[in-house]
């Protein structure tokens, strides 16, 4: 017999019982629905927070001090002293795979305009930080190389600050305190929104580094380094470099651990991503397992109905159909169930994810893998389910199946 | 005549637990073309065992046996499926239809597993099958919607489809009340008389007076075996019957 005449009698067999066949294939259907909708929201979710960290920095390296030691102490890494402005002169001069360099040094604090006040974070930067760390100026200016030099009172602030500082009228020119030192608006920047902590990252005001140096913080030190580099594949390039540079300039003996730390950015997505990855896994697993028992479904109805054609099988097997063709209509019906489940649990999950995404308003994404990869996996259940009920039908006795009440 | 059955010293015998029962002790049975042989005999006699063999459904265990020229004895289970369908047809008690398939499908089944026969000839032959037996106008019937007598012939139809050298028919009219009967060995005997070989298994003497020879089987042996001088007509036996009593 060949697979048309198998393909045929599968189907006219499953369309009387129509209804059985439809409670059959539910099981795949929620399967692969649920397979598709959590692999869809996992996947979302992780595209999501890269999205949200490459808005970080362009190709971002940060430097923090860590791990310092004086007299056999080992010190907090926030406490740590041990970066200063010649180590990034050094990096500068050293790492020809780093395009911008930026230190940062900052300070919490309340920011006062006339009677209103606004609990923030000052940066002391320079004026390659914008373009490391994607900061846009909207309005004014960014600090010049001379203000820098002079530990000018002058300032950028973010949309956060203007909103709750200046909700109506134009920031710029106007003066803002920090502390008690009165500062210069010269610019405004663009809204960058949350990042993927959920931090703002409008609220900030900017300006030179050696001001909030001086006249804030009273250090000589920088508190970490900022810095980009030059392509994305030239990253880890970067970081050996820094780390090179930064011993040298350390005086770290061979075999002595770093007294710094060097991340970059690309670490970071990837940590957050390998964190949504074991959040996927689960869901899909999870999902999977429904999956599995939708399977099951499938062989006891096979089972059953292997028993409930016996005579079917006997007849069959009179008229002459061989043992392998019983087994090939079953396994054929069975296949069917499964896969036809795949279509419509594909069909359904698609459905429900855009529902999920429009009403819950969460990040989806699917992926062609994903469907693929579950209608693979329902077609499998199908032969394997399939194979023992199909087997035991095609190995009845005709004699005995035809007298079989 | 040509012969189209050769059974030589046919022994059977089924191992249940440590018994050893002994169904058919030695059969020697010949039927010509054209013949139409009734196979009678109390239950446990043997008949159905061998019938079961004749269908090339069982291998005895020792003993020749040729169907058409075939020895059966060496093949595998695939080729006697094959045997089963180019050259053999089966009629059963309880007709065996598939339930919500219409008769034109199910005299179709046969075909199916002739991988030789395309769609079209499948369905003409199976729509000629259903003419001869004189359904022609209940094709698209499914079996519920059919009368017993009707299910039968479907059933005969099915049999035929494949143009079998032999129809085995195994108490073919033994669920079916008597005017039904007769109509159905009218037509087997239409059948035979168009040269169909046919072995009929029954154990009701006044259906197997409908054949050309009786063979009587008791204790696994063929203990009487006559050529039926007087044949009954069917067709005549039923324009006697009297008319369907009205109550």
């Amino acid at each position: 017999m060949n697979y048309t005449n198998s393909v045929k009698i599968a189907l006219s067999a499953l369309k009387r019982n129509k209804f059985r066949a439809f409670l059959t294939m539910l099981g795949i259907i929620i399967g692969v629905a649920s397979v598709i909708v959590m692999l869809a929201i996992g996947q979302g979710s992780k595209k999501s927070i890269q999205s949200q960290m490459s808005d970080m920095g362009t190709n971002l390296i940060f430097v923090m001090p860590g791990g310092e030691q004086k007299g056999g102490v080992r010190m907090g890494n926030s406490d740590a002293q041990n970066l200063k402005l010649t180590d990034l002169e050094f990096i500068e001069k050293n790492c020809p795979a780093i395009s911008a360099i930026s230190p940062e040094v900052r300070s919490s604090g309340q920011a006062v305009v006339g009677n209103e006040n606004w609990p923030t974070t000052i940066y002391g930067v320079n004026n390659k930080y914008f373009n490391i760390r994607k900061y846009t100026i909207k309005s004014g200016r960014s600090f010049t190389e001379k203000e820098i030099q002079s530990y000018s009172k002058v300032c950028l602030v973010g949309k956060t600050i203007v909103e709750n500082l200046f909700p109506d009228k134009d920031p710029i020119g106007q003066t803002i305190r920090f502390g008690n030192i009165p500062f210069l608006i010269i610019g405004v920047l663009s809204e960058k929104g949350e990042n993927g902590m959920g931090q703002d990252q409008d609220d900030l005001i900017m300006s030179p580094y050696t001001t909030v140096q001086k006249r804030i913080l009273a250090i000589t030190h920088i508190q970490s380094i900022a810095a980009s580099a030059v392509s994305e594949e030239l990253n880890d390039a970067a970081i050996t470099q820094i780390t090179e540079s930064l011993r040298t300039s350390h005086k770290l003996k061979e075999g002595e651990e770093d007294d710094f730390q060097v991340r970059s950015q690309a670490e970071i997505v990837q940590m957050f991503s390998s964190i949504s990855d074991v959040m996927t896994a689960l869901l899909g697993a999870i999902s999977g397992i429904s999956l599995l028992v939708g399977g099951i479904g499938i062989m006891n109805i096979m089972y059953v109905s292997v028993t409930e054609r016996t005579r079917e099988i006997g007849l069959r097997l009179s008229v002459g159909g061989r043992g392998n063709d019983i087994l090939m209509q079953f396994l054929i019906e069975s296949i069917l169930l499964s896969a036809f489940g795949g279509i419509i649990g594909i069909t359904l999950g698609i459905l429900a994810t855009q529902v999920t995404a429009s009403v819950m308003n969460w990040p989806v994404v699917i992926s062609s893998f994903s469907v693929i990869m579950s209608f693979l996996v329902c077609s499998a259940i199908g032969i394997f389910f399939g194979w023992y009920p199909a087997r035991k039908a095609a190995s009845l006795n005709p004699i005995d199946a035809l007298r079989y009440e | 005549m040509k012969t189209i059955i050769e059974v030589k010293d046919l022994k059977k015998d089924f191992y249940v637990g440590e018994i050893t029962v002994r169904a058919l002790k030695g059969i020697n049975l010949e039927i010509k073309q054209g013949e139409f042989v009734a196979i009678m005999g109390t239950s446990g006699s043997g008949k159905s065992t061998m019938l079961n063999i004749l269908g090339c459904l069982d291998k005895p265990t020792s003993g020749a046996y040729l169907l058409d020229g075939i020895s059966m004895g060496e093949l595998s289970n695939n080729e006697l499926a094959a045997l089963r369908n180019h050259k053999l047809g089966f009629v059963f008690q309880s007709y065996n239809l598939l339930s919500r398939t219409s008769a034109l499908e199910n005299v179709e089944l046969p075909l199916f597993y002739n991988s030789k026969i395309k769609p079209k000839e499948r369905r003409e032959r199976a729509e000629a099958a259903l003419e001869s037996v004189g359904l022609s106008d209940r094709i698209h019937h499914m079996p519920n919607q059919l009368s017993g007598g009707q299910q039968q012939r479907v059933a005969i139809a099915r049999s035929l489809v494949n143009d079998p050298v032999v129809i085995l028919a195994d108490e073919a009219t033994g669920n079916l009340d008597t005017r039904t009967s007769y109509e159905i060995m009218a037509l087997f005997q239409d059948l035979n008389s168009k040269g169909k070989t046919i072995v009929f298994v029954t154990h009701e003497p006044d259906i197997a007076k409908f054949m050309t020879r009786q063979v009587v089987f008791r204790d696994g042996h063929i203990i009487r075996e006559e050529i039926v001088s007087k044949q009954n007509n069917a067709i005549e036996l039923l324009n006697a019957l009297p008319l369907e009593e009205l109550y």
